[in-house]
Formats: structure tokens, sequence, C-alpha cells
């Protein structure tokens, strides 16, 4: 705690960084890195404003260079936790190495990026100002000094990952912890809102703030943010989520645009429908291809009774719980339709089944069109100009002001979602820690063992089809009406346009199976990135193939873990390690295999 | 060593056969346990002593013959007997491995508790109050086999001889009147088999009868009232333990090799007697590929 720099190793042989440097040379290096990117944020980078974000000017950064400058007072901060300084301790709680060089590491790969892609984009190296020379050449200079500083290991992984022990936090009232909840809460909307708000067209920009974010986080976790920052979530639970779906609410507001929202109700409505499918995958572990099939379901049933005259019943028009309802007893009767034949079948078998009935309904709704069956769906042209809701006399189609913003359509979608998403996810986590959700689990653990402690395997596997169905189907009554129209063609297995089984499948992996954040972050990740980098577009399946084969090495768990899962996949690293208590393990492995 | 008085048959089984194809595993098995009972069930690898307990608790429909608790003919699914109040363990450890060991013992709850979905998701009184019995019913399990300490850890976690006692916590905790355990000291040192044993007397001691699978000569005859001797799906013997032990048919079905381990021999060597015991389960477990 002392301000001195007497702490940080001068022992004969401290651990010496990759490059051979004094320690205070190295520090002094980072620091004054970072403190020549911040500085090169406020000169032009490049002469015209072609390049996307418009880097031509003294004295403001704009587009990658607030990146750039974010990045550089990341890494200023962090390269003065190594000198102790008072105040900035709990930035770096263990005073590791690693946050600094990944700081560093996302500077120089904004700046470096940025300096490349004018280059590329323009032709030549010509077109740099000397502000992008400053900024590469000073964060590389921070990332050198950065690599001279003790290095935390002798492998590659050791400059990734977090120090063993992170010293507990000394504790501060609750009101305080609070208080950083919401701070961090309001960060995360802050940072959310940035990535929605990048221009399409500006897939340099968003690049960018991928690196930013992606090494930014990585730095915060690897100094053992994350660590006390679940702590305190778990301390202030009830808080924490309130406080994460008002930041929600919040971004009608803080992105008053209705593109945005647009694309913030397609984030829901697929986050909503993989917490559904999470149910399904995650908890009870059936692999269901065909899911996306219910969405329609839901879809479809909530577009017949809307009033509109290309449904069937276009004189029907349920009030909005009423069609709520309608959609959610569809889905549901699908489910168990499909689920009681199939939920006797097992692992891949189920899968296959799944995905021909998924299939089935997408073929069937195509055909309903009068000509080649009886007119239930109007073919391939779907059912279109669906009115907008109106509940207690709101309409959601009509623009309404709040104080001084004005709330748009998709802005009122976004936030009659909000409120669906947060019926799922206390439907998801009330139902996971119950004698239900625990069945569910036994369940996909072992399913012989689980009949064999007295479940009904098919009865519960059957409540978790039906529960993740009529989940859909609610998700789906909305998405509906955002749409104005509902047609066969999104609810296939596989496409480049989400929804969906894939897609779905895929954010329930990719973000974290069994745990309400996962799949929500998966299907942000997953809807935001092809939307953003237009140039993906046509690679979009292979680069979603390509991110889940790497995922599936480096973190098989996803992204956020379940603390089962974190310590099924990561053994080495549990804390609990079981003690030998076997005087011979060779009659213990025999055995065990026996 | 126990003779009961009350000896109201606790299950009946007759004329069990299990037939795989062209494979007999067992063949007309006929046997009862009585309450308050400890019979063991003895045989060598392949014997079909797993297969006969897998048609005891509906996870095998037997060919032929019924099983009966307590008087009703059981039903061949494995929920609904576990329901009436058979509860097992298995030959090769079966544990929900990514749940915690309170939780395993929690799903063991199943069946004598009724919350569904709709009590989880509306959490009224009720269910608060019966996950609040439950979890208090399991800690005590826990504590009854002592790791109560150890509720948070990963089944997976645990060494082997405590997955072996957690297996039988979760089994007890259906609350069931009969209990069938399928080589519980399996990979145990002599130290947890004698454990082992004490448990198995606790348990007898609540009221539980006990069928026990057992490699182990001194566990089966320092434990059992009765014993059966199952030869190639066949029951060759049943009786006391005197009298199984000096069975010269059961010598010769086990390899024709006299075992070591005899309670006579005890004082004499008894140290070896349970490591020669442990290693004659590794070579015989070798090639058993029990289910
Ligand atoms: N599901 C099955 N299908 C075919 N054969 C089986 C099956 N289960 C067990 N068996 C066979 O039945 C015989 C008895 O096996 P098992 O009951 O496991 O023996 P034990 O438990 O006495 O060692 C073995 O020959 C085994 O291969
Ligand atoms: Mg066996």
């Amino acid at each position: 705690m002392t301000t001195t720099t007497k702490t940080t190793p001068t022992t004969p042989d401290a651990p010496r960084g990759i490059i051979a440097l004094p320690q205070s040379a190295a520090r002094v290096l980072v620091a004054l890195g970072a403190i020549g990117t911040i500085a090169s944020t406020y000169m032009s980078w490049t002469w015209t404003a072609e390049f996307p974000g418009d880097l031509t000017y003294y004295g403001s950064p704009a587009g990658l260079q607030i990146l750039a400058l974010v990045a550089g007072v990341l890494t200023l901060l962090y390269a003065l936790t190594r000198w102790n300084i008072r105040g900035l301790n709990w930035l770096n709680p263990a005073g590791a190495t690693a946050p600094v060089s990944l700081a560093a590491a996302s500077a120089f790969a904004v700046t470096w990026f940025t300096a490349i892609a004018i280059a590329v984009d323009l032709g030549g190296l010509a077109n740099l100002d000397p502000g992008a020379y400053v900024a590469i050449v000073s964060s590389l200079v921070a990332l050198l000094g950065a690599l001279a500083l003790p290095s935390p290991g002798d492998t590659f992984k050791a400059w990734i990952s977090k120090p063993d022990t992170i010293p507990p936090a000394g504790r501060i009232p609750a009101w305080a912890e609070r208080l950083v909840v919401t701070a961090a809460t309001a960060l995360a909307l802050i940072v959310f809102a940035y990535g929605v708000g990048v221009d399409p067209d500006a897939s340099e920009t968003f690049i960018g703030y991928l690196l930013l974010v992606v090494l930014g986080t990585w730095a915060l976790v690897t100094a053992g943010l994350a660590d006390r920052f679940s702590a305190l979530n778990a301390r202030h639970k009830g808080f924490a989520t309130s406080m994460a779906f008002l930041a929600a609410a919040l971004f009608p507001f803080v992105e008053n645009n209705e593109h945005n929202a647009n694309l913030g109700v397609n984030i829901l409505v697929v986050a909503t429908v993989a917490l559904g499918l999470n149910i399904v995958v995650g908890l009870t572990g059936l692999l269901d291809l065909g899911y996306v099939a219910f969405l329609g379901v839901g879809a479809y049933a909530a577009a017949l009774v809307s009033g509109s005259e290309f449904s069937r019943f276009s004189g029907v028009q349920f009030p909005f719980w009423a069609a709520m309802l309608t959609g959610m007893a569809a889905s549901l009767v699908f489910g168990v339709l499909i689920g009681a034949p199939t939920l006797r079948l097992r692992g891949d078998y189920l899968a296959i089944v799944t995905l021909g009935f998924g299939e089935i309904f997408r073929i069937s709704v195509n055909n309903l069109d009068g000509s080649s069956g009886p007119n239930l769906t109007n073919g391939p042209n779907g059912i279109s100009m669906i009115p907008d809701l109106e509940i207690f006399g709101f309409n959601f189609g009509s623009t309404h002001d709040v104080g001084s913003v004005t709330i748009g359509r998709f802005a009122n979608y976004l936030l009659l979602m909000l409120i669906i998403t947060a019926i799922v996810v206390l439907v998801f986590t009330r139902a996971a820690d119950s004698r239900i959700g625990r069945s569910w689990i036994a369940i996909r653990e072992d399913e012989t063992a689980a009949t064999a402690m007295g479940i009904n395997g098919f009865r519960v596997k059957l409540i978790a089809f039906a529960l993740g169905a009529s989940l859909a189907g609610l998700a789906g009554t909305v998405s509906a009406h955002v749409g104005y129209s509902v047609n066969p063609a999104p609810y296939q297995f596989a496409g480049s346009v989400p929804p969906n089984s894939a897609f779905l499948l895929a954010a329930v992996v990719l973000g974290g199976m069994g745990t309400v954040g996962g799949p929500i972050l998966g299907a942000t990740l997953l809807y935001l990135l092809p939307e953003k980098l237009s140039f993906l577009k046509e690679y979009q399946l292979f680069a979603f193939g390509l991110a889940l084969v790497i995922l599936m090495r480096f973190r098989p768990e996803g992204i956020i873990a379940n603390r089962r899962r974190q310590l099924e996949f990561h053994e080495s690293e549990q804390p609990d390690i079981p003690e030998q208590s076997l005087p011979d393990t060779t009659v213990g492995a025999t055995k065990a295999g026996a | 060593m126990t003779t009961t008085t009350a000896t109201s048959p606790v299950l009946e089984a007759s004329g069990v056969t299990m037939r795989f194809g062209g494979l007999t595993a067992v063949r007309s098995v006929d046997l009862t346990v009585n309450s308050g009972e400890i019979v063991g069930l003895i045989g060598p690898n392949g014997a079909g002593k797993t297969t006969f307990f897998n048609c005891l608790t509906g996870l095998y429909i037997p060919t032929e013959g019924k099983v009966s608790y307590k008087g009703t003919v059981l039903p061949p699914k494995p929920h609904l007997v576990t329901n009436a109040g058979i509860a097992r363990t298995f030959q090769n450890i079966r544990l929900f491995a990514n749940m915690t060991v309170l939780e395993n013992v929690l799903v063991g709850r199943h069946t004598r508790t009724k919350e569904g979905l709709w009590s989880a998701l509306l959490r009224g009184p009720g269910f608060r109050k019966a996950e609040t019995a439950s979890r208090e019913r399991a800690m005590e399990l826990l504590e009854f086999i002592g790791l109560s300490h150890k509720a948070d850890h990963l089944a997976r976690n645990l060494p082997y001889g405590e997955q072996r006692k957690l297996e039988i916590a979760r089994a007890l905790a259906s609350d069931p009147g009969l209990l069938l355990l399928d080589e519980p000291t399996a990979g145990m040192n002599p130290q947890e088999t004698r454990a082992t044993e004490e448990l198995v007397f606790a348990i007898r001691d609540q009221g539980i009868a006990v069928l026990v699978i057992e490699h182990d000569m001194r566990f089966i005859f320092n434990l059992c009232d009765r014993v059966a001797c199952l030869v190639q799906g066949e029951k060759l013997v049943e009786g006391t333990s005197d009298v199984v032990q000096g069975d010269e048919r059961v010598i010769a079905a086990y390899l024709g090799t006299p075992f070591e381990g005899a309670p006579g021999d005890e004082e004499v060597a008894e140290v070896e007697a349970a490591e020669s015991g442990s290693g004659a389960q590794s070579t015989t477990s070798k090639e058993g590929s029990a289910q």
C-alpha cells in the first residue's frame, strides 16, 4: 500500500521480462507510450474524410481514434498500478503484469490496425498523417515496455491468464457495492451502445471496437476484476439483475435511432429464444435441431389472430395478451406433439428426428396455401400487414414522447420485448433451481442413473421440451408484430440470416450452456457481428463455423461458464482437486473401468 | 450372525430369467429378502449378478419371472420400482458427475417430493418448505455417511471411496425399504471396506433390508445373514455364511482357487488377507464388462 517503488521485485533473480530492460525503465516506457498514444488521438491521422470515421481533425478524436484513446488511457492506468499508486490498486488487485501487457496490446492492436487499414483502403503509406505515426510508434513503445516487465511465467498462457490468487477485496459498505454494480452496468451499456451505434459501413471502426473490447476485457479479467465483480453480483443478485434490465431499458434512450432499436428488438428476440433452447439443450441435454419451428408456430399463431387482412381469420383480432397465450399454447401443443414420440429416443436419434420435424414445419407452412393443401398460412407469401399492437390504448406503432426523448416504433417493441425476456429469465432461473431443474440436469448427466433414482425420464424431458417450446412461441408472438409479416423462409435449420436452428444452437453453445447470460451474450454477438461487419456477409457461415471451432478448442464451456462446466473442462484449475486416498491406484482404475 | 425374528419378505423374485439373444445371463433365479436382513449375492464375474439386479430394478425387463416388493408385483419401470421402495447403487459408479454432492442426494429425494414446474415458477410457501425439508434430509444423509463437509464439491472431484458412499447416500434419499448394493467396496482400501461394513450395518439398523453383491468374501461373510451364489446365471447354493463358505461347488466356481481371506485366518494375517482380497478383485474384474 506504500507509494514507494521498493515493493516491486528488485531481488537478483526476480522474474525477467522477454526484453531485458531494468524494471523502472520498462515502466516508464509503458507510461510514455500510453501518453503518446493518448496524445496522438488529438492529431490528424489521415488527410481525407474518405476513411470511415473521419480521422482528419486536430483536437478532437473521432471513430477509431476514440478507441485508441480509450486503449491508451487503459494502458496508462495499468502502467500506473505498477508504481503502486494509492487509489489505483483496486484496478489490479494482484499487481499482475498480464493486464498491463494486454492493455498495451489493445492500444497496439487498435492503432496498428487503423494505420494499416488507412494505408490499404486509401492506397499507400502516403495517406498517413503525422498523428498516425505518433500513434504507431507510441503504442509500439508501450507494448515493448510491457514485455520488459517481469514475465508472469514461461508459457504464452501465463501472459493471458489471471493469477491464481487474487487478494480478497476490502469490505466496503453495501450501498457502495451497489454503486459499483451500477457503475459497471452503466459502463457495459455505454460500451454496448457504442458498438451498436457504429455505422454499418464503417467495418474498420467495428473491428477496432472488437479488438479493444476483447483485449481490454481480457486485461480486466487477468487483473482479477471479473472475479471480484462476479462476487459482488452474487451478493447483490436481485439488484444486479434489475440494473441489467434497467440498462437494457435505457438503451433506446441512449441510442435514439430506429435502425438500432430494430436491431435491439431482433437481438432480444433471438436471445430470448436461445434462452428457451437453453432449457432443452443446456439443462436437459436434449439436442434439438428443429427448435426454430416453435418460434415460427408462435409467430404464425399471433399473425393469424392479429386481424391482418391476409390472415385466414382476418376478421379475428385478439387483444395482445390473448394472442400471446394463443402463440404459447400453439407452440406448447406442437412441442408435445413432436416431443411425445421423439423423446423416447436418445442422443443422435433425437437430434435427427427434431431436425426432420423442424423442416416439416417449414415445408408444411409453405404448402398450406390453398392449392397444395388447405389454405391456412398463405404459403410462401406469408401473412403480411400485421397491425401494430395496442395495449391499454398504447399504440406500439406510433411514436411517443418521454420527456425530451421521442420513442419510436421499434423502441416501443424493444421495451415490450424486454419484459418478455425478463419473464423468460425468471422462468429459466426458477425452474433450473428446483426439483424439476435438478431432474433435468440429472437426465443430462446420466439418464439411466436418473431413472433409477425415481425420475420419470420421459415425463421430465417432455416438460422441458414443452416449456422450451412455449417460451419460443411467446417470443414469436412479438416478433410477428415487430416484423410486420411472417413467412416460412426464416424458420429453417441453417441459413445466413437469423433466426434459424443452427444460429440459436450456436448462440447457446458459444455463450455458455446452462447459464442465463450465455445465450443472451451469444445471440447478441452472433447477431451483431455480421450486421456490423458487412464484408463478412458472404462468408458468414464460414466465419460462424470457424469461431465455433476456435471456441471449442480453447473454451469449450462457452464465453460465460457455468460453474459446473468450468470445473468440468478445466480440471487442473479447480480449487478442489481430489486428494489421492487410494493406496493402489491401479486397482481403482481397473475397477473404475469395470 | 444376526437372526431376525420378524421375517416378512420384502423382496420376492421368482423364476427370473434374462436372455440376451442366445445368451441366458440369468436362469430361473428365485430369491427372497426378508425385512431386517442383509443378503449377499456372490459369484464369479459374468455370473449374471448385475443383470439380476437390473431385472429387479426394472432397468431390464426379465424374459420370464416376476419380482414383487412387499407383496405387490413390480412393473418393470425403474422409476416406479424406486417409487415403490427399492433403491440401488451401480457397480460402475453412476453419479451425476457435474452436480454437487448435495444436489446428487437431492435428486435422490425425487420420489419423496412432489413440487412440479408450476410450484417452482410460483415459489409459494409450500415450495420453500419442501425445498428446505429436502435439503435438511439430504444434509442428514450426508452426515450419516460422513460427507457433509463436502456438500458443495462436485461429485466428480470426490475420491473413489467417497463416490461409492455418495451413491449409497443418494439411494438412501428415496427412503427405501430395500437397498441393492452392487460391489460397494470395489476399489476401496481395507480401512474403507471396514467403514463400509459398519455403514451397511447401520443402514440395516434403520430397518432397511440390504441385498449386496460383493467379491470381497471377508466382507460378505462378516456381514450377511444369508448368501446366495450365482454361477453362469443359475443359483448354485443359498444359505448361511457357513454353509456357502464350506460348499465345494462355490470354491470350485471361483476358478478353483480357495480364497485366503476366510474369517478363520483373520487373526493370523489380517492385512495379508485384505490385500489378497483386493488383489483378487482387480484380477477378476478385468474381464468384467458389467452394465
Ligand atoms: N445388455 C446386455 N446385452 C448382452 N449381454 C449382456 C448384457 N448385460 C449383460 N450381459 C451379459 O450377461 C452376462 C452376465 O453379466 P453381469 O450380470 O454383468 O455379470 P456379473 O455382474 O455377475 O459380473 C455376461 O456374459 C454379460 O456379457
Ligand atoms: Mg457385475
